[in-house]
């Protein structure tokens, strides 16, 4: 069988993830192997992909700690939790 | 997560916390305050919103923590609640600006831009900003459904079945939803990123 291009287009996202069947991977491969437009679609959704997780936050807001234990500190006041396992049981 | 986090005996942290001792609950969440915030920032794209976001997570976290049952892991439990406050945000923002690319969706088939040559990578400080606000753009465009699990997958980084956990939906679900995302986002980002940044060089894919 072989794979048109809007069937390959199907499995971009699972060849990316590295979760496709062995057998539809061959198929997938092999159909990129001769298709420059399948390759660029891939092409440019991994690069997609990269773009953003490059994008990711990887610094807090000055101050966020501070702020948010603050306002446990606040919450934790006098809190107690209900009788513990009063819920077990039932299911 | 790296190793130090998962050989805390965060089963243990949790007990003690419910014992009484709520004071432990700062260390119990130490590790993920990043993480919850990043996540909320990137469904909420609003560094305010983000934060109060992320605070109330973390409050519900503590006020509910003696319903957390520990089938799943504790940070997974903590990214569904974190979802949840973005949801409740998100749904009170909705603007007159309704999901424009409802229409990709319909018939549950979207189709990839057809570009055959936007496939390098940006290098340029001066492209950055401007890829940055694309990127921004066409992610809080997604619709939410969309959105949440491109947010959990490839900005978060993690798995599809994590991602599946936290959303309580299925594995399969999960795929597909994914993968429209995905495509619904390289039919929109390929033709302005292609125009941003003009070939530059190749990227060695094969
Ligand atoms: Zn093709």
């Amino acid at each position: 069988m072989v794979l048109e291009c809007k069937h390959v287009w199907e499995h971009i996202s699972g060849y990316l993830d590295g979760n496709l069947d062995a057998a539809v991977l061959e198929e997938v491969q092999k159909h990129l192997e001769h298709c420059e437009i399948c390759s660029a679609i891939l092409d440019s959704t991994r690069n997609i992909l990269i773009l953003t997780a490059d994008e990711r936050v990887f610094e807090l807001p000055l101050g966020f700690s501070e702020r948010l234990h603050a306002r446990l500190e606040t919450e934790m006041r006098g809190f107690t939790y209900g009788p513990s396992g009063s819920e077990e049981g039932d299911t | 997560m790296n190793a130090s986090v998962e050989n805390r005996n965060e089963a243990q942290m949790i007990a003690s916390i419910l014992a009484g001792n709520t004071h432990e609950f700062h260390r119990l969440i130490q590790p993920y305050e990043r993480s919850v915030y990043s996540m909320a920032l990137s469904m909420l794209q609003n560094e305010a919103d983000a934060e109060d976001a992320a605070q109330e997570a973390f409050l519900k976290a503590f006020r509910n923590l003696d319903k957390f049952r520990g089938e799943a892991k504790f940070s997974t439990w903590l990214i569904s609640i974190t979802l949840n406050e973005a949801r409740s945000r998100l749904r009170h923002k909705k603007t007159a600006k309704t999901e424009s690319l409802d229409e990709l969706t319909e018939g549950g088939h979207v189709s990839p831009a057809l570009l055959r040559d936007w496939r390098e990578i940006p290098s340029e400080a001066l492209e950055r900003q401007e890829v940055r606000l694309l990127l921004q753009d066409a992610i809080t465009d997604l619709p939410t459904i969309y959105r949440e699990v491109f947010v959990l997958r490839d900005m978060e980084d993690l798995s599809v079945n994590q991602s599946a956990e936290a959303l309580g939906i299925t594995v399969a679900a999960t795929k597909v939803r994914l993968h429209r995302a995905r495509l619904m986002l390289q039919k929109r980002l390929a033709p302005e990123l292609k125009r941003v940044m003009p070939k530059r060089r190749w990227f060695p894919w094969f």
